[in-house]
């Protein structure tokens, strides 16, 4: 067990699976490299993320993609009803607008459609998030619109080790799953075996217990939500539930669920806009099916009803922080 | 050209050159946030076709945009103000470096999606075949956006409605870290092009003269109505793809020799002190007034207002109840 980065987390759970299964391969921008004067070039993503698979595999397996979204998502799933195991690279969440339709359309639906006689087991891994001023078009989390999709499974990691663990589910997994990878967590570390370990999806976890307050955060946000929890507990004694789904899609709910029936009060967070996102959807199902239950009203903290605005204030007014979750703690024990 | 004209394009290609190294120096000092892709290399394009253009004209520019803002006349104070976050920087904040934008000079915004300038730029040329203005749009794509699908769309839509739009594809031979040999199946971007039913020609993009030869061709065919042009223009990027790259891809010495062997603007002063027209006195002036300016925009973002929460909020609608 060692501490590790998200970003090496996640190249670990790639290195695994590749060894572990021929049909694995990668496509996407910059993910391999190429060949100059013989000498392979390693690029290994934008980010670092396919670091070493190139050099180790080739590029029959970590394919170099032209700029070319819907491409690289049709060549996945259209090998994935072959029999392969296709991840999907693409650079930032906010660019699956250009293969939108190669998703949700295709990728979604070919199971359904086909009456079950087809298996389409891709992988789309994928930047999301503020945190980096990159503008409102290199911002956006995009996982709640993806959510929306029956068909698809969705996760969106907070730490190192659930990155790692859920990733090798993701490629182990027989259905779609669209994995975001929250750019600013990328540097963040925690302990990671270094064996391969899976993380079932649709069970949360939950990184802080407490009798108070119910948390529900994704992402970066539960990151926020942790700090809130435990300034809180030091500060004021009050304790809260933090839970972090992992995989919005599908969602476990009776985690959820069994929190609020015993705190009644529930707080839900997410660095999204908050229309039809996973902080209504999660204030529905509580409110569907938990009312009874609850003490107060639900208290969401999101972005607002906005673009990422760029600039390092606009961006940091933009997203949610501590200080707006212990707010929304404070409200609904009031 | 005249000797004006010449003065002209060497201000501004001296201009671009020095906002990019003055950039580079105050994003590695930590003044400018966000993914900053430098112009650096390729001024020759932008000068050599925003020359022939007007504020009426429109263009649609890149993540590499800095270089378009500024040829199609941006205030670079403005446009530091704006790498800066200021609010009194072009987009108020909201955009940064690449998202620069002013519609009062036709610069129709940079635009951080690979490739999708080329649609919108079609529909800039198709105002003005509706309306009957005579602007011309412009949008420039990089080597690594040929292949993005939709660019081919808006060619063959711009050739099939005979729109005045002519597509600059900036050719420095990279898509990030991949070289475009490794991801074009046919290497000659112009030829593609081509195949969609456009006169499409390949220039020396460090050349100024070359590129403004060119852009002077499609740009008066597209005036005189008589449809789209494409120009593929080849010049390197003598930085990282964005500042912070550390280029393991390439050499350093690859890099020094692209500076010596194809930089645009000793090419530029060599041609035109040549013949006399212009001494090396008249482009020491300009240099003189350039970095001076720099070293104002500089001053001026640090000491320009910065923007509150509250600006959030503001340009979402224009009125949404
Ligand atoms: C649709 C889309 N895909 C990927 C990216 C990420 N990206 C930003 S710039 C870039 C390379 C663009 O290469 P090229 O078009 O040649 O322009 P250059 O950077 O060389 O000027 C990529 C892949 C993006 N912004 N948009």
């Amino acid at each position: 067990m060692t501490i590790k980065s998200m970003r090496d987390a996640l190249n670990e759970a790639l290195h695994h699976e590749f060894a572990r299964d021929p049909r694995v391969f990668l496509i996407g921008e910059d993910v391999g490299g190429f060949e100059k004067d013989g000498q392979p070039v390693e690029i290994g993503g934008v980010f670092g993320v396919s670091k070493g698979l190139y050099r180790s595999y080739g590029r029959k397996r970590v394919i170099d993609s032209p700029i070319s979204e819907a491409a690289i998502i049709g060549a996945a799933s259209g090998a994935a009803l072959c029999g392969l195991r296709p991840i999907a690279e693409i650079m930032f969440a906010d660019l699956t607008a250009v293969c939108f339709d190669q998703i949700v359309n295709q990728i979604a639906k070919f199971r359904y459609m086909f009456g079950g006689q087809c298996a389409c087991p891709v992988v789309i891994r994928m930047t999301t998030g503020g945190g980096r001023n990159a503008g409102a078009q290199h911002s956006q989390t995009f996982y709640p619109i993806f959510t929306s999709f029956p068909g698809l499974k969705v996760v969106v990691p907070s730490n190192a080790y659930d990155a790692k663990g859920l990733l090798i589910t993701a490629i182990r997994d027989q259905d779609p799953v669209l994995f975001f990878e929250p750019k600013v967590l990328y540097t963040e570390k925690c302990e990671v075996p270094d064996e391969a370990y899976s993380i079932p999806f649709g069970e949360a976890a939950m990184p802080r217990e407490g009798e108070d307050v119910t948390i529900v955060a994704f992402g970066q946000a539960v990151n926020w939500s942790i700090q809130a929890a435990d300034e809180l507990r030091q500060a004021h004694g009050i304790r809260c539930d933090v839970i972090d789904p992992r995989t919005p899609s599908p969602l476990d709910e009776e985690t959820i669920l069994e929190s609020v029936a015993a705190t009644g009060r529930l707080v839900v967070v997410d660095e999204s806009p908050p229309r039809c996102g996973l902080t209504a959807d999660i204030a529905a199902l509580v409110a569907d099916k938990a009312f009874r239950y609850l003490k107060a009203p639900i208290k969401a903290v999101t972005a607002p009803h906005t673009p990422v605005p760029q600039a390092r204030e606009l961006e940091r007014a933009y997203l949610p922080n501590p200080r707006r979750i212990i707010a929304a703690v404070e409200e609904v024990l009031r | 050209m005249t000797r004006d004209q010449l003065l002209c394009a060497y201000r501004r290609l001296r201009l671009l050159r020095e906002f990019e190294e003055r950039t580079r120096i105050e994003f590695q000092t930590g003044q400018i946030a966000g993914f900053t892709h430098l112009y650096a290399g390729m001024e020759a394009i932008a000068v050599g076709v925003c020359e022939h253009l007007t504020d009426e004209d429109k263009i649609i520019s890149t993540h590499r945009g800095h270089g378009h803002c500024l040829a199609k006349g941006c205030d670079p104070v403005a446009m530091m103000k704006e790498l800066w976050g200021s609010s009194e920087g072009l987009c108020g904040g909201k955009g940064g470096t690449m998202h620069i934008a002013d519609f009062s000079r036709g610069m129709l915004g940079a635009n951080a999606v690979v490739g999708a300038g080329a649609p919108i730029a079609v529909g800039a040329a198709l105002a003005a075949s509706i309306t009957g203005a005579s602007w011309v749009a412009v949008s420039f794509v990089g080597d690594g956006g040929t292949n993005i699908g939709s660019v081919y769309e808006a060619m063959n839509m711009a050739v099939v409605l005979r729109l005045p739009k002519i597509f600059v594809i900036e050719d420095n031979g990279w898509g990030e870290m991949t070289p475009i040999g490794n991801a074009a199946g046919n290497r000659d971007l112009a030829a593609r092009a081509a195949a969609m039913g456009m006169p499409a020609v390949s220039v020396d993009g460090t050349d100024f003269f070359a590129v403004h030869t060119a852009a002077g061709v499609a740009i008066s065919r597209a005036r005189r109505g008589e449809g789209p042009s494409t120009i593929v223009a080849s010049a390197p990027r003598f930085y990282g793809h964005h500042e912070g790259d550390p280029q393991l891809y390439r050499s350093r010495e690859e890099v020094a020799e692209l500076r010596r062997k194809d930089d645009c603007l000793p090419r530029f002063i060599e041609r035109v002190t040549a013949t006399g027209d212009v001494t090396m006195e008249d482009l020491g002036i300009i240099d003189a007034d350039i970095a001076r300016l720099m070293d104002s925009a500089v001053e001026q973002s640090k000491a320009a207002p910065r923007p509150t929460a509250d600006d959030v909020l503001q340009h979402v609608y224009i009125r949404y109840r």
